[in-house]
C-alpha cells in the first residue's frame, strides 16, 4: 500500500460521497492475500476508509462502468483513464456519469515475477514504496526493486498519469515507465511463419479457457461473445488446439486499434499466459500505420471503424 | 495393520513396485508451478511442495472428454449410432496427492456414483482403476482451511495409503486393502511412530489460522440463505470468469456437445462453469440465473448449502484454497462463508 496516495484517495472519496457528487466510488481495497488487491465499491464514507492505492492494482476498473447505473467515481491511472476515454468514444459510458479520480501509477507489479524471484516460496506479507518491495515469508524477507518485477506493459508505459480526470490525486509524475515499447512489442515479428506458429502454440497451450482475460478486459462488452454463440457456433467448446487458438486469435483481433495495453488480461490469467504478445503487435501496427494511440483523446475516431482513401494497404496480399 | 517405514532415499523401491503395475502420476515442478504429470523418472518425484496449482481433478474428469463417437452420415448403415469409447487402458496410481484433493474425490463419488441407476461410467472407470497414495501436509499454505470443512492436513478420506514425511524417511499407513497390499513388503515401523504422527498432525492443524462459521448457513432455511442481503454486494467485483470453478477440485459441472467433422462425429463433455451466462441459459431464451448476482450466489450456495443438504452433510469444499490464489479480483471464499453465516 502506498500510504500518501491511499490517504488522498480516501479523503477525496469521502468528500464525493458526503457531497452526494457520486453514488459510489470504485477503487481497490487491500486484498486478502499478498500481491493482489481487490476491486472495491465504496458507497458510504465508512467504506471509503477501505480504499487503497498500491502496486497491486492490476485490473482495469473501467470494466465496471459498462452498463453500470448511477453516477460513479473511479480511481484511474493512465491506462484505465484511456480505457474510459475509449468507452466514452464507443458510446458505452456517458462522460457525465463518471467522475474520474485521476492518479499516477508507480507501475504495477507482476505477481508471477515476484513469485519466480523468491523461488515459488510462500509469501506472507509485502510492504512497498514507490521504488521497492519488501517481500516477507516465514522466517525470511527479501527486498526487490519495483523496476525488476514490473509488468511488462507498465515497464513500456508512456502514460502513467491519468489522461482524463475530474480531479487528480497527488501530483503528476514521470509518465514513462522507462522501457522502449518498440523494443519489446511484437517479439515474433522477425520470426518465420513456422517459428511464429510454434511460439504461438507454446504460448497458448496451457490455456484452460476460463475467459478471465476476456472478462477482465474493458474492450470485451459484446452482448454475446463470438465464443458463446451457438447459431452458428464459430468456435468449439473443447480443449482441442483449434478451439483454444481460435478464441485467442479472434479475441486479439477484436482489440485492434482499441487496446490501451493495460495488461489486465495477463494479470488476470491464472495460468500465466502472456497473451499481450498478440495485442502488442496490433498496438504497434495501429500506431505506426495510422499514427493512432487509443484512448488519448475524447471524440477521436478509431482508425479501424472508418475508411480513408489513403489508409495504408501494403499489408494486403496482392 | 500397522505403519510401514521407507527411507526417502529408497523411494525407488516404492516407485519400482508401483511402476510395474501402474502408470505413475505425481505433482512435478515446472518453474513456480507444480502440476500433475506422468512420472517417467524417479528424480521428478517431489516432496517439497505445498500443493499442485491445478487440482488432479482432470485425471478423473478431463476438461474435454469424448463420451461417444459416431459416423456422421445418416444414410450409412452405422450412421448416427453412438459407439462407446474404450475405457482407461491401464491402471494408475497418483503418488503424493494431498488429503484435501483425495477428499474432494470421495465427495464427487457421491455425485457421480450416487446409485446404480445414475452411475457416471466415465468417472467410475477412472476411479476404479486409480490408486491414491497421499502425502500428509506438514506445512499447510496460508490459504488452506481444510480443518474448517471437515478435513485435515492428515486426512485419510479417499486415500488408499497415507504417507507422512518425517524428513529423511516416510511413514506409510495403509488405509484400504488395495493400499495395504502395495506396502506389505516394507519394513514395519516402531509403534512409537503413531504418537509422532499425531504430534505432526496437531502441529499442521494448528498452522491453519482461518476460522469459518457455518452453523447458520446449515441450520437456516434454504430461502433465507438464498435471500441474504450479502449477495447484493459480493457479486459486484466478480468478472464471471471460470478460474475458481476450473481450479476447484470439487466443481464438477459439465456441458455436452456434439461435434462433427466430415464423416466423423463425437459427443464430448467439457467442464462448464456456473459463472458463465450460458450455464443455465434455456433454449427459450429464459435464464433462471440471468445476472451476475445469481451466478455468484449459485457457486457458493451449491457448495455450502445445496451439497450438504443433498449429500448427507458433505460440504462441496475441501479447503484447498486454490480459488483464493487464482481469483483475479480476490473474492475470498473464507470471507464469503463467514459473511453468508452472518
Amino acid at each position: 500500500m502506498l500510504e500518501g496516495y491511499t490517504k488522498e484517495i480516501r479523503e477525496a472519496a469521502k468528500r464525493l460521497i458526503r457531497d452526494k457528487k457520486v453514488d459510489c466510488v470504485i477503487g481497490y481495497s487491500k486484498g486478502s492475500i499478498p500481491l493482489v488487491d481487490a476491486p472495491y465499491f465504496a458507497y458510504t464514507e465508512e467504506e471509503c476508509e477501505n480504499l487503497v492505492w498500491s502496486g497491486f492494482c492490476t485490473k482495469n476498473l473501467a470494466k465496471y462502468l459498462i452498463k453500470r447505473l448511477g453516477k460513479n467515481a473511479l480511481v484511474a491511472q493512465g491506462c484505465v483513464s484511456r480505457s474510459i476515454v475509449g468507452l466514452i468514444n464507443e458510446n458505452q459510458v456517458k462522460r457525465e456519469n463518471v467522475y474520474i479520480l485521476g492518479i499516477w501509477s508507480p507501475g504495477m507489479v507482476d505477481r508471477r515475477k515476484v513469485l519466480e524471484r523468491v523461488g515459488g516460496k510462500e509469501i506472507i506479507d509485502v510492504k512497498e514504496d514507490e521504488e521497492k518491495l519488501v517481500v516477507i515469508g516465514d522466517g525470511w524477507e527479501e527486498e526487490i526493486k519495483r523496476k525488476e518485477v514490473l509488468r511488462q506493459n507498465c515497464y513500456t508505459c508512456a502514460s502513467r498519469n491519468a489522461v482524463l480526470f475530474d480531479e487528480f490525486i497527488g501530483e503528476k509524475k514521470e509518465s514513462k515507465g522507462g522501457g522502449d515499447i518498440d523494443n519489446v512489442a511484437a517479439p515474433w515479428e522477425k520470426l518465420s511463419i513456422d517459428e511464429r506458429w510454434e511460439k504461438f502454440r507454446e504460448t497458448f497451450k496451457e490455456c484452460i479457457r476460463c475467459y478471465a482475460c476476456r472478462n477482465v478486459c474493458p474492450l470485451c462488452y459484446c452482448a454475446e461473445c463470438f465464443v458463446d454463440e451457438s447459431r452458428p457456433q464459430w468456435c468449439g467448446k473443447t480443449q482441442d488446439e483449434a478451439d483454444v487458438y481460435t478464441f485467442h486469435i479472434l479475441r486479439a483481433f477484436h482489440c485492434a486499434g482499441r487496446c490501451v495495453d493495460c495488461g489486465a488480461c495477463e494479470s488476470a490469467c491464472p495460468m500465466g499466459i502472456k497473451m499481450r504478445v498478440l495485442t502488442s503487435k496490433l498496438e504497434k501496427d495501429i500506431r505506426n500505420m495510422y499514427g493512432y494511440e487509443p484512448g488519448m483523446e475524447l471524440g477521436a475516431i478509431p482508425p479501424l471503424s472508418v475508411y480513408r482513401p489513403d489508409d495504408p494497404e501494403n499489408f494486403i496480399t496482392p | 495393520m500397522g505403519y510401514k517405514l521407507l527411507a526417502k532415499q529408497e523411494i525407488g523401491k516404492l516407485y519400482e513396485k508401483l511402476a510395474k503395475q501402474y502408470e505413475v502420476y505425481a505433482p512435478i515442478k515446472k518453474g513456480i508451478e507444480v502440476n500433475w504429470s506422468k512420472i517417467e523418472d524417479l528424480g521428478d518425484i517431489l516432496f517439497d511442495f505445498k500443493n499442485s496449482s491445478l487440482s488432479p481433478k482432470g485425471l478423473f474428469f478431463p476438461q474435454t472428454e469424448v463420451m461417444f463417437e459416431f459416423k456422421n452420415d445418416p444414410k450409412a448403415e452405422e450412421g448416427y449410432i453412438l459407439k462407446e469409447v474404450p475405457p482407461l487402458p491401464k491402471t494408475r496410481v497418483l503418488l503424493n496427492i494431498r488429503p484435501c484433493d483425495a477428499k474432494a474425490f470421495s465427495i464427487l463419488d457421491k455425485v457421480f456414483m450416487r446409485d446404480e441407476d445414475s452411475l457416471d461410467v466415465y468417472w467410475k472407470d477412472k476411479r476404479d482403476k486409480t490408486v491414491l497414495i497421499g502425502l500428509a501436509c506438514n506445512n499447510p499454505c496460508n490459504t488452506c482451511f481444510c480443518t474448517e470443512v471437515n478435513s485435515s492436513p492428515f486426512g485419510e478420506d479417499g486415500l488408499d495409503v497415507l504417507m507422512v514425511d518425517l524428513g529423511d524417511k516416510l511413514i506409510l499407513k495403509g488405509i484400504t486393502d488395495r493400499g495395504n497390499s502395495l506396502i506389505e513388503d516394507f519394513e514395519e515401523a516402531e509403534s512409537s511412530v503413531a504418537s509422532k504422527i499425531d504430534d505432526l498432525k496437531k502441529s499442521a492443524e494448528s498452522k491453519i489460522k482461518t476460522k469459518l462459521s457455518m452453523g447458520n448457513i446449515l441450520s437456516r432455511e434454504m430461502l433465507e440463505v438464498y435471500e441474504h442481503s450479502y449477495w447484493d454486494r459480493l457479486h459486484e467485483s466478480c468478472i464471471n470468469c471460470g478460474a475458481c470453478t476450473f481450479y476447484c477440485p470439487t466443481c464438477h459441472c459439465f456441458d455436452i456437445q456434439d461435434e462433427t467433422k466430415g464423416e466423423y462425429g463425437r459427443r464430448v463433455r467439457n467442464w462448464d462453469t456456473c459463472m458463465s451466462w450460458l450455464f443455465t441459459h434455456h433454449a427459450s431464451g429464459h435464464n433462471p440465473r440471468g445476472t451476475k448476482k445469481h451466478r455468484v450466489r449459485q457457486r457458493f450456495m451449491h457448495k455450502f448449502k445445496y451439497m450438504p443438504f443433498k449429500l448427507d452433510g458433505d460440504i462441496g469444499c475441501v479447503g484447498c484454497g486454490r480459488c483464493i490464489q487464482v481469483c483475479p479480483v480476490n473474492i475470498d471464499v473464507r470471507d464469503v462463508v463467514n459473511n453468508m453465516n452472518k
